[in-house]
């Protein structure tokens, strides 16, 4: 439940930045929205099971699922790097980002 | 043949690759290495077409991890002809960038490469975990390419292509983060028919499918496309235009057989989505005015078009959108490069500032009109059989609706491209134009100078593109024969199951 409302929480605060004009607070509100997905794939392996999974260490049946760890990140190397790609074109360029549109 | 060496085939661009990176390669010999890992990739996949020419499915466990827990990489029918069709382009369109000079920019090469890897990689993962990471692979090397080569326009576009393709990535992962939350898996062939039997991976598989639909260009959530694509150079567009869109409407097909198991409940939606994309695109090119930005919603149109297959979801349909699929790979870069050719040497691809070309280049007019007329769908080019079985397959299906709508939208596709064939091809040129307008001879002395002639190297690619659009127009019954192939694995994926969890 704690992470449900966490993601809903993290979700609402993502799209409200990105509706917003400067390209800056569309970063924020990515990574944000990353860090829902995250946790959503976290939630997705089991958040009950919570001892390490090695083998011969912890019972099987203890064990969290490494998967959707792993998945994790990936996901995170991933989007860290596209983040710093987006800062980059938020820097380079005219800044029409706060102007009217004409 | 060893299927182990199915890696290679990713293996071997990111090599090339870093040895670019790393070292400083003299110039004829980097362009040879951006040249060579495409040449191979299409030697190697036109021989794993005549394998899998029967219906045999190649599959790999990488690290021979047991089936089910590895990462599996699967070359059947669809696949290999994908990995095909974006080999010779990725070759082509390579080789356009070298004409214009596009790949003095830095790291050009490595990024080409990098970016035919990705593609590869999603093209014959059978994880969908994994097909998120090959896209990223895929996706990131684009957004450098974008925003690095082109126009005034082109940090704009770079921002609307990184921002949509950011936003469309996340929903993906958390469709996938669904899926394995309530399926407990990840891999394809472990995951068959679950979406039809559990409403839960339904949702999730739906989530991956709706982020696939949007980086599809899928109406109504196309508006990217056409934002971005006329913002960089033309190389860069058609190799997009070739790759990228396809390979998402590619894992459409392959997730909505595989997982949903062409669920018959939820087809409908898919041929409203996707009759509505035919005939928004067609419409969205009428206020067009430049031969790029036409072209950009054609390809919104045809999509459209592609995407009908899999909603109709027979032998027919399917076999009819994977050859429709294959034949607009070709004919769309074919358009997008021989009107670059016009306008990298005019400077400028608006309609009004062009004209009389057709009289000045005979064989570049030529080009353009076999695609113009391929992409309309006339004979003998391949548009012509793409359209008629498509056409056919809706028929047959009962979706008169959709149908009509192809035909339709066809014809408007041939009135748009008589647009741009009036507007650069024909009329007068504009420099005598401008001596119309002021009234008199710009005589007096000054020399009107010699409009430039479109070279050789700039035409040949799109040469190619169109005589293999004609091939496939004449000596159709190969690729359709292949796409039947590909069409039956889909419509009953158990020998690709069986072959994966082997």
């Amino acid at each position: 439940m704690t992470l449900a409302i966490t993601i809903g929480v993290l979700v609402a605060g993502a799209v409200f930045l990105m509706l917003q004009r400067g390209m800056v607070r569309i970063i924020l509100g990515f990574v944000l929205l990353g860090h829902a997905a995250n946790l959503l794939l976290m939630a997705a392996g089991g958040t009950y099971l919570r001892a390490q999974p090695l083998l011969g260490y912890t019972a099987a049946d203890e064990a969290s699922d490494p998967l959707p760890q792993a998945f994790v990140l990936t996901a995170i190397v991933i989007a860290f790097s596209i983040t710093i790609y987006m800062l980059t074109l938020a820097a380079t360029g005219r800044d029409d980002d706060t102007e009217d549109a004409s | 043949m060893n299927t182990a060496l199915l890696s290679l085939l990713i293996a071997m661009p990111l090599a090339v690759a870093g040895i670019l990176v790393l070292l400083r390669v003299p110039r004829p010999l980097d362009r040879v290495l951006l040249l060579a890992p495409g040449t191979v990739t299409l030697a190697v996949s036109t021989w794993l077409l005549w394998l899998v020419r029967d219906g045999a499915v190649l599959a790999h466990n990488v690290a021979l991890w047991p089936g089910g827990i590895a990462i599996p990489l699967v070359v059947d029918a669809f696949s290999a002809l994908m990995l095909w069709a974006t080999s010779l382009l990725v070759v082509v369109c390579a080789a356009f960038a070298i004409a214009v000079g596009d790949d003095r920019a830095s790291y050009f090469g490595p990024l080409v490469l990098v970016l035919s890897a990705g593609v590869a990689g999603a093209l014959m993962t059978a994880d969908v975990f994994n097909m998120f990471v090959f896209i990223e692979v895929m996706l990131l090397p684009a957004y450098g390419l974008l925003a690095m080569l082109g126009g005034r326009g082109r940090i704009r576009a770079g921002r609307v292509y990184v921002t949509l393709n950011l936003l469309t990535s996340t929903i993906f992962l958390s469709g996938v983060a669904l899926v394995y939350g309530s399926a407990g898996t990840v891999n394809l062939a472990a995951l068959a028919g679950a979406a039809s039997e559990s409403p839960a991976v339904a949702v999730g598989a739906g989530v991956v499918i709706l982020a696939l639909c949007v980086k599809a260009a899928v109406v109504p959530v196309h508006g990217w496309l056409t934002r971005a694509y006329t913002g960089t150079s033309v190389a860069v567009t058609a190799l997009f235009s070739g790759l990228h869109t396809k390979v998402a409407i590619y894992a459409i097909y392959r997730l909505y057989a595989v997982v949903f198991d062409g669920d018959a409940r939820f087809l409908w939606i898919g041929v409203l989505a996707f009759s509505l994309t035919m005939a928004i695109g067609v419409l969205g090119a009428v206020g067009e005015d430049t031969t790029r930005s036409i072209l950009v919603f054609h390809m919104i149109s045809q999509i459209g078009y592609i995407l009908l297959g899999v909603a109709l979801f027979t032998q027919l349909g399917l076999m009819a959108g994977i050859f429709y699929l294959i034949h607009h790979m070709f004919v769309k870069a074919s358009l997008f490069l021989s009107t670059g050719a016009i306008e990298h040497t005019h400077g400028t691809g608006a309609l009004d500032r062009l004209g009389g070309i057709a009289r000045r280049e005979p064989l570049l007019a030529l080009v353009f009109m076999a695609g113009a007329l391929s992409l309309a769908g006339l004979p003998p080019f391949s548009g012509f059989v793409a359209k008629l079985t498509l056409v056919a397959g809706a028929l047959e299906a009962g979706q008169w609706a959709a149908a009509a709508t192809a035909v339709v939208v066809s014809v408007v596709t041939l009135l748009s491209m008589l647009k741009i064939w009036g507007g650069a091809f024909w009329g007068t040129p504009p420099e005598e134009r401008a001596d119309q307008d002021t009234g008199e001879h710009a005589g007096g002395g000054v020399a009107v100078q010699d409009p430039p002639r479109v070279r050789p190297a700039l035409l040949m690619p799109g040469l190619v593109l169109a005589v293999t659009t004609l091939a496939l127009g004449l000596g159709a019954q190969v690729l359709l024969d292949l796409s039947a192939q590909a069409a039956a694995h889909l419509l009953d994926p158990s020998t690709y199951v069986e072959a994966v969890l082997r």
